[in-house]
C-alpha cells in the first residue's frame, strides 16, 4: 500500500512536471494556432542554464532565475524571429520551422556543452526525505516539484479567470479574430503568452535537472508527451491541460511501475522486462488514441 | 498541374534516366564509388517522401508518422530474414524467406493494412489533432520493436545478406543500385498513373474543399483512406528496399525524427509535384554528407536551411525549386 501511494505520488509529480509545460502549450496552440515543436528546446536551455550557473555560482537557488531569464530570452528571441512569422501558415511550415529549431539548438548545445550529461546536487534544505504517512517516507525535493507545480496551477487559475489579460487569453483562444477586431494589441498578447509558455518551461526543465540527467534531447523526450496532453485535454484549455498532465502522469508512472510484475507472472524475467517497459511506453500514445476517437477535441473542450 | 508540365518534357525525363543509370560506371571511372551507395539512398528516400507528398501534397493530410510505415517494410524483411535464417517459422507456421520477390509483396500488403487500420482511426480527427495521432501511432510502434527483444530491441535487427533476386548478385552494391532503380521508376509511374486518374483529382479536391466534394456526393473519409493506404504501402516499398540496402532494420527507422526528415525532404523539393520529393530526398542526402564531411555539427547547418526555406521562400518552395531546380526535375 505504501508502495502504492508513493507511485501515486510519483506520478503526480510527474504529472505537475507535464502540466508546467503544457500550459504553455496549449495556450500558444489554443491561442496563435502555432505548433511550436521548439517548446521541449525551451524546457531543455533552461535546465542546462540553471544547471550551469548553479554549478557556476555553487548555489541552487541562483539557477533558478538564470534559468527563468534564459528560458524566457529564448522564447522572445524565438517569438520574434520565427514564430511571428508562421502565425499565418499552415500547420506543415509550423513543424518544419520548429523542426529546425530543435535541429539548431540541440547543436548549439551540444557544442556549448559537450555530449556528457551535467548533473546538479540538490539544495540541502530539500535534499532529505519525510515520512508522510506511517511506513511512507518521500523525498522532499519531489514534493517542493509538486507544491511548485500546485502554485503555478492555481496562479495560472487565478491570472487566466480573474484578470483583464487572462479574460483575453480565453477570448483569443475562443476567437481570435473578433479580439483583434474589437482593437487589442493581439502582437503584444502573443508575446507575452508565448514569454509565460517559455517561462514555465525553464522552471519545469531547471526543476527536472536534480531527477533526471541535463542532455541534449531531454526536450524531445518530454515534448512529445506534453503534446499528448494538449491533445487530451483540449487544445487551449489550461484546465484541461491540468487534468490531463495528472492523469498521464499517474498512468505512465503505475504502468511503467507495475506491468513488468504483471508481465513476468506469465512470462520469463527479462522478456516480461521488456515487454512491459515497451507497453507502458505506449501507454500514453493508446490512451491519446482512445480519447481521440470517442472524443475528437479533447476530454475538456465543449462541443461546439 | 505540376506533374503534367514535368511529364510534358520526356526527352529531360530520359535524360536523368540515361544519367541515373550511367551513374555507378561513371562513379567508378571517377573513382568515387561512394556516389552509388548515395545515389540508392537517395532513390530509396525519394520513394519514402514521394508516397507521404501523396497525402500531404495532394491530399493536405499531414502526416507525422509516415516513418512507421517505412519502419514497418523493413521490419518485415528483417523479420522474415530472421525467421528464414533460424529456419524456425514464425507463429509457428509461417516460413521465413531472404527473396525479395516474396519479401516486398509482404511488406507492401503488412504497411498497406497497418496504414489502413491507423488511416482508419486517425482520419477521424482533422488538424492539430490529426497531426499528433499520427505521430502517437508512430511512437506506439517506435516502442514495441524498442521492446519486442527477439528481433534486437533497441540494437536493430542485423540481415545478414540482402534478399536474393533470381539470377542476381545481390550482394554486388551496383546491382542493389539497379534494383532499386527499376522498382523507382516503376513505382513513379504508378504514382503518376494515380496522380493524374479520377481518383487523384479526387484527392486533390479533397484537399482544395472537403465540403465541395461532399456535396458532389464523394465520400471523403474513404477517399482519403484509400490515400493514406496507397501512401502507406509506399514507404512501406522504400522500408523493405533500404533494410535490404543496408542490411539493417531498426527502431531508428520508425523514430519521428525520420517522420520530420521525410517532411522536411518533401518541402525542400516542392510539396504536391510528383518529382518533388525525389529533388528534396537528394538535396537532403547530398546536403546531409557534405555537412557532415565538413563537420560533426552538421545538424546545425541542416536546420538553419531548413529555417531559411521555410521562412524566406513563402512556402513558395515549389516555385523556388522549378526556378532553381526545376529544370532537372
Amino acid at each position: 500500500m505504501t508502495l502504492f501511494l508513493e507511485q501515486m505520488l510519483n506520478g503526480v509529480q510527474f504529472g505537475v512536471m507535464l502540466f508546467l509545460l503544457a500550459a504553455g502549450l496549449t495556450l500558444i496552440f489554443g491561442i496563435m494556432g502555432v505548433i511550436n515543436l521548439a517548446h521541449g528546446s525551451i524546457y531543455m536551455i533552461g535546465a542546462y542554464a540553471g544547471t550551469w550557473a548553479a554549478a557556476e555560482t555553487g548555489s541552487f537557488w541562483l539557477g533558478i532565475p538564470a534559468a527563468l531569464a534564459a528560458a524566457a530570452v529564448t522564447g522572445a528571441a524565438i517569438e520574434f524571429l520565427v514564430v511571428r512569422r508562421l502565425y499565418q501558415r499552415d500547420h506543415l511550415d509550423q513543424v518544419l520551422a520548429t523542426f529546425g529549431l530543435i535541429l539548431i539548438f540541440n547543436q548549439t548545445i551540444t557544442i556549448l556543452f559537450g555530449r556528457q550529461p551535467l548533473f546538479v546536487s540538490m539544495p540541502e534544505m530539500l535534499g532529505g526525505s519525510v515520512e508522510l504517512l506511517p511506513g511512507l517516507v518521500y523525498p522532499v525535493y519531489r514534493l517542493a516539484i509538486i507544491a511548485v507545480g500546485l502554485l503555478v496551477a492555481l496562479g495560472l487559475y487565478l491570472l487566466i479567470n480573474k484578470t483583464r489579460i487572462g479574460m483575453l487569453v480565453r477570448a483569443g483562444s475562443t476567437n481570435r479574430e473578433m479580439v483583434r477586431a474589437l482593437g487589442v494589441d493581439i502582437r503584444l498578447l502573443y508575446t507575452l503568452v508565448f514569454g509565460l509558455g517559455a517561462l514555465l518551461a525553464g522552471l519545469a526543465g531547471f526543476m527536472a535537472g536534480p531527477i533526471l540527467a541535463v542532455q541534449v534531447g531531454m526536450g524531445e523526450q518530454i515534448l512529445i508527451t506534453t503534446f499528448v496532453v494538449v491533445v487530451i485535454g483540449g487544445v487551449g484549455s489550461i484546465r484541461g491541460a491540468f487534468f490531463a498532465s495528472l492523469i498521464l502522469g499517474v498512468v505512465d508512472t503505475g504502468l511503467r511501475a507495475y506491468l513488468p510484475g504483471l508481465l513476468r507472472q506469465v512470462m520469463v524475467g527479462p522478456e516480461a522486462d521488456a515487454l512491459g517497459a515497451g507497453i507502458s511506453s505506449m501507454g500514453i500514445y493508446l490512451l491519446m488514441a482512445i480519447v481521440l476517437l470517442i472524443r475528437p477535441k479533447g476530454l475538456f473542450i465543449r462541443n461546439s | 498541374m505540376p506533374m503534367e508540365k514535368s511529364l510534358k518534357r520526356p526527352a529531360l525525363l530520359a535524360g536523368v534516366l540515361i544519367a541515373l543509370i550511367a551513374l555507378p560506371a561513371v562513379a567508378d571511372a571517377t573513382g568515387y564509388a561512394a556516389l552509388t551507395s548515395l545515389a540508392t539512398r537517395v532513390l530509396i528516400y525519394g520513394i519514402a517522401a514521394a508516397s507521404l507528398n501523396f497525402v500531404l501534397g495532394y491530399g493536405g493530410m499531414v502526416s507525422f508518422g509516415h516513418a512507421a510505415f517505412f519502419g514497418i517494410g523493413g521490419y518485415v524483411v528483417g523479420i522474415l530474414y530472421q525467421h528464414y535464417s533460424l529456419g524456425e517459422p514464425l507463429f509457428g507456421f509461417i516460413p521465413g524467406t531472404n527473396q525479395l520477390l516474396i519479401t516486398i509483396p509482404v511488406a507492401l500488403v503488412i504497411s498497406g493494412l497497418m496504414a489502413a487500420l491507423i488511416g482508419a482511426l486517425s482520419l477521424r480527427t482533422g488538424g492539430v489533432q490529426f497531426i499528433m495521432i499520427t505521430l502517437a501511432f508512430a511512437q506506439m510502434l517506435f516502442f514495441l520493436f524498442v521492446s519486442l527483444k527477439t528481433y534486437g530491441g533497441d540494437d536493430g535487427l542485423i540481415i545478414r545478406r540482402a534478399n536474393e533476386l533470381p539470377g542476381l548478385n545481390m550482394r554486388d552494391k551496383q546491382t542493389v543500385y539497379y534494383v532499386c532503380l527499376t522498382v523507382t521508376v516503376a513505382f513513379f509511374f504508378v504514382l503518376w498513373r494515380i496522380v493524374n486518374s479520377r481518383f487523384g483529382n479526387v484527392i486533390v479536391g479533397l484537399r482544395q474543399s472537403e465540403k465541395r466534394m461532399a456535396a458532389i456526393g464523394l465520400p471523403a473519409y474513404r477517399y482519403k483512406l484509400m490515400a493514406f493506404v496507397i501512401s502507406g504501402m509506399g514507404c512501406g516499398l522504400a522500408g523493405a528496399l533500404m533494410a535490404n540496402f543496408l542490411r539493417y532494420a531498426s527502431p531508428d527507422m520508425i523514430h519521428w525524427t525520420k517522420s520530420g526528415e521525410l517532411m522536411v525532404m518533401v518541402i525542400l523539393g516542392g510539396v504536391g509535384t510528383l518529382f518533388g520529393p525525389l529533388l528534396g530526398a537528394a538535396v537532403f542526402i547530398v546536403l546531409e554528407s557534405i555537412l557532415a564531411s565538413w563537420t560533426e555539427n552538421w545538424q546545425l547547418g541542416l536546420g538553419l536551411i531548413l529555417l531559411f526555406v521555410v521562412l524566406y521562400t513563402q512556402g513558395g518552395v515549389q516555385g523556388l525549386g522549378t526556378r532553381l531546380f526545376g529544370r532537372r526535375a
